[in-house]
């Protein structure tokens, strides 16, 4: 058989049985009534002992939301979904609150083992031998399981250091004019139908704050799982680097197996101001669904950066293997003069999976500078799109934006689409567009293969290849992870 | 004793159409053997049926690697069994650094074989040490694999592919094509190198000069998918006085 039918084949057995995440932890939840409504609302906030503002501002959101109607411009399709069959807050109930990491039910602390993640600072330092004198890298991780964190690792450190790092519910409480000030600021209520859900009915996520001149000591990460049955997943995230400070932050996401739909829709906001930088990294695994395209996880998701101050930089950069259908565009609004964005994106899509994503770059100051690379891999029956916006504002003088995008197909059954919008309202700038899409190639395969490679290694030796420059942006621990994520969502067995 | 080669009334076809009528071959390990003849001759379709190539399909006949029937083999199989070819058009693996792709080439044979793959640090000392008899430059090998290469360039890296694979039976497509003088006389160096009593080499070629420096045992002519004449190495000096004709005319 050849080399290509051969990999079509194997991709087409891979499904529900490569993905390693799918067990459900068996905990029991403190859920909400089911479907949504003001009481709803008031319920989660109620839980969360927000101030009044806040109840205010989600019940506002709320009120619009019922004004809206679902997006239907992406190259996505997918049954209605019925959002009052939902449970819109799910917690375990053994947590009311992240306590200390001694009082987490051991059960969650061995659901995140599992997925790799360890919540022990200790088991982290003790991670990984390094040659001496060499620093070892650390993460900070926020733990967030359904609706709640249930543990944040570093924090006594982090705030030796003047940063805060936790729970945004927790940040509400604590720190309540910081995430007054900028909330909403970047992502409005009003922005979209999923992130105006999501204003009305968040539940956790973390809050990041960096303040002026640091550089954060260590790496932030927050890894989200989705476990409850019918659960709506509905994070957010804020992270403010103050002038002159610099964070790099990575997500994970995973979801058990299930033939229900779950719905994720997340907003994340980031700021920047003058001179400030935020490294922004995702690895996304949510659940995919099977084969057959029975169940997986609906990512409709609001990722916005406001690089407000003057020669500040967000940069995003994204490995999305999961979801069953992917709607997520990570943007930059590039506000302050000679500011900078970037995205560099891995979207591989396989199985029936859908993926409508891309990025948005708008620029405003002068001499804002923009840099987009986007490498799509679709198999099996998927549908993979990139959609990508550049615009210049009339003030954005010698605005300048560099776009790359390459598909990679695999076989004859999936499909990869590019759609760029450009938009440029100032004749100084300089807006560049490449666009590339082939197919695996045969012969590539087969010399690969006559070196001793077998067809599964040579398709992921290909693939990495095609992605190098993507996973070149991702911090050394996580390109690893990455590396590897990517063979086992096209192979059979690698992994 | 079973030869290293064994090819037997082997009958090819590309596309429906066929390109090898009746092919008889014997390499006995140990051996140089050269293959000549003229242009859409089936030489490197020959190549490719031994290697697997897809879309190549074997209608009659047989070849035995070491006694092992290829056909019954997946092509990463036969390179783990020992056969390399080293491609008349190298491909490019873009975005795949060349030291990577040899570690993890060899490694994956190795595997295969249940062998011990090789450590990083002991890879990169046989790596240099190959790059230096092929005087090439080891920044060459940081780059992406035959990207950007010259076509000499390739040939050379091809090389030094299957000196650090060494395998047991080594086809070489036109290794020579592309290579000037000097880089003719450094890559015929390292198959010199690789000539072994354990060891076959097969060399396609279509000049002499190659095979001054790489001397032959056994030299063969080709013609319309089939071997028409074998003889020694003066059977080369011959072919460069008179050319194909007759050979063409008789396989008609
Ligand atoms: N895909 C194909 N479909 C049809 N015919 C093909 C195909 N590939 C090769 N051929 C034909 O097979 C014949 C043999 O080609 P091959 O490349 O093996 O010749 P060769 O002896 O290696 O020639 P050269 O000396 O030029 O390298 C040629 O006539 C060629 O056109
Ligand atoms: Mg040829």
């Amino acid at each position: 058989m050849a080399a290509v039918q051969e990999t079509v084949e194997q991709v087409r057995r891979v499904g529900a049985d490569q993905y390693k995440y799918g067990f459900i932890t068996d905990i029991e939840s403190d859920l909400a009534p089911k479907g949504l409504s003001e009481e709803v609302i008031r319920f989660i906030s109620a839980k969360k002992g927000e101030p009044e503002w806040m109840l205010e501002w989600r019940l506002e959101a709320y009120r619009r939301w019922l004004t809206m109607t679902e997006p239907k411009w992406a190259r996505v399709d997918y049954p209605a979904i019925d959002y009052q069959d939902l449970y819109y807050y799910a917690a375990p109930k053994s947590t009311a609150g992240p306590k200390s990491l001694d009082e987490v039910d051991p059960e969650l602390l061995r659901t995140y083992e599992k997925l790799g993640i360890p919540l022990h600072e200790r088991e982290i330092l003790a991670g990984v031998e390094r040659p001496e004198g060499e620093e070892r890298p650390r993460v900070a991780v926020d733990a967030v399981f359904d609706s709640v964190s249930v543990a944040t690792t570093f924090k006594e450190e982090l705030k030796k250091s003047g940063v805060i790092f936790c729970p945004i519910s927790e940040a509400l409480r604590e720190h309540p004019e910081l995430v007054r000030k900028y909330l909403g600021t970047v992502v409005p209520t009003s922005d979209n139908y999923f992130a105006t859900l999501n204003s009305a009915v968040f539940s956790d996520g973390s809050f990041v704050y960096i303040p002026p001149g640091v550089r954060c000591p260590m790496e932030l990460s927050t890894y989200f799982r989705i476990n409850e049955k019918n659960t709506g997943q509905f994070e957010r995230t804020l992270i403010i680097a103050d002038k002159g400070s610099y964070v790099s932050y990575l997500e994970g996401c995973t979801a058990p197996k299930r033939d229900e739909n779950q719905l994720h829709a997340a907003v994340v906001e980031l700021v920047t101001l003058d001179d400030a930088e935020i490294k922004y990294s995702t690895v996304q695994n949510w659940y995919p669904g099977d084969e057959n395209g029975k169940g997986g996880i609906y990512n409709f998701v609001t990722k916005r950066g406001d690089c407000r101050g003057a020669n500040s930089k967000i940069s995003w950069t994204q490995v999305e293997t999961g979801s069953a259908i992917t709607w997520k565009y990570p943007s930059c609004v590039l506000r302050g003069d000679n500011s900078r964005g970037e995205f560099y994106s891995i979207a591989i899509s396989n199985g029936r999976q859908q993926v409508d994503s891309g990025t948005k770059m708008i620029h405003l100051g002068k001499g804002t500078t923009s840099r987009i690379i986007s490498k799509g891999i679709s198999a099996g029956r998927s549908s993979n799109a990139y959609r990508g916006l550049v615009s210049a504002h009339r003030k954005a003088e010698g605005a300048r934006n560099f776009t790359n995008c390459d598909s990679l197909l695999i076989g004859d059954a999936c499909s990869a689409h590019t759609i760029p919008y450009i938009e440029a309202k100032n004749p100084s700038c300089v807006f560049e567009h490449e666009a590339t899409t082939s197919k695996i190639s045969e012969d590539v395969l087969f010399y690969c293969m006559q070196r001793g490679l077998s067809q599964e290694d040579a398709t992921a030796l290909v693939v990495n290849g095609f992605v190098r420059d993507v996973l070149q942006q991702l911090p050394m621990e996580f390109a690893v992870e990455a590396q590897k994520l990517i063979s086992v969502s096209l192979e059979g067995s690698v992994g | 004793m079973t030869a290293l080669l064994e090819i037997r009334d082997l009958k090819a076809e590309i596309a429906g159409k066929q390109i090898l009528n009746g092919y008889d071959l014997t390499v006995k390990a140990g051996e140089v053997h050269a293959i000549m003849g003229p242009n859409g001759s089936g030489k490197s379709t020959l190549s490719y049926v031994l290697s697997g190539r897809p879309g190549y399909k074997i209608t009659e006949g047989q070849a035995l690697l070491a006694g092992a029937d290829l056909s019954q083999m997946s092509v990463d199989e036969r390179a783990a069994a020992g056969l390399f070819l080293a491609f008349q058009y190298p491909l490019e693996v873009p975005g795949v650094a060349t030291m990577t792709f040899l570690r993890a080439a060899l490694n994956a044979q190795r595997k295969k074989r249940g062998e011990e793959e090789m450590s990083s640090p002991d890879l990169i000392k046989r790596v240099k040490e190959l790059a230096k008899i092929l005087d090439m430059d080891m920044e060459m090998l940081r780059r992406p694999v035959n990207v950007g290469f010259s076509g000499g360039e390739k040939k050379r890296a091809e090389t030094l592919q299957m000196m650090l694979l060494e395998p047991k039976l080594c086809i070489l497509d036109e290794t020579d094509s592309g290579l000037d003088i000097d880089a003719l006389k450094v890559v015929s160096n390292g198959v010199n190198q690789l000539r072994s009593k354990d060891r076959g080499i097969v060399v396609i070629t279509h000049y002499q000069r190659l095979l001054d420096y790489i001397t032959p045992d056994v030299v063969h002519v080709q013609s319309a998918g089939r071997i028409v004449r074998t003889g020694g190495k003066e059977l080369a000096l011959e072919l460069e006085e008179t050319g194909y004709a007759r050979y063409q005319s008789e396989a008609a």
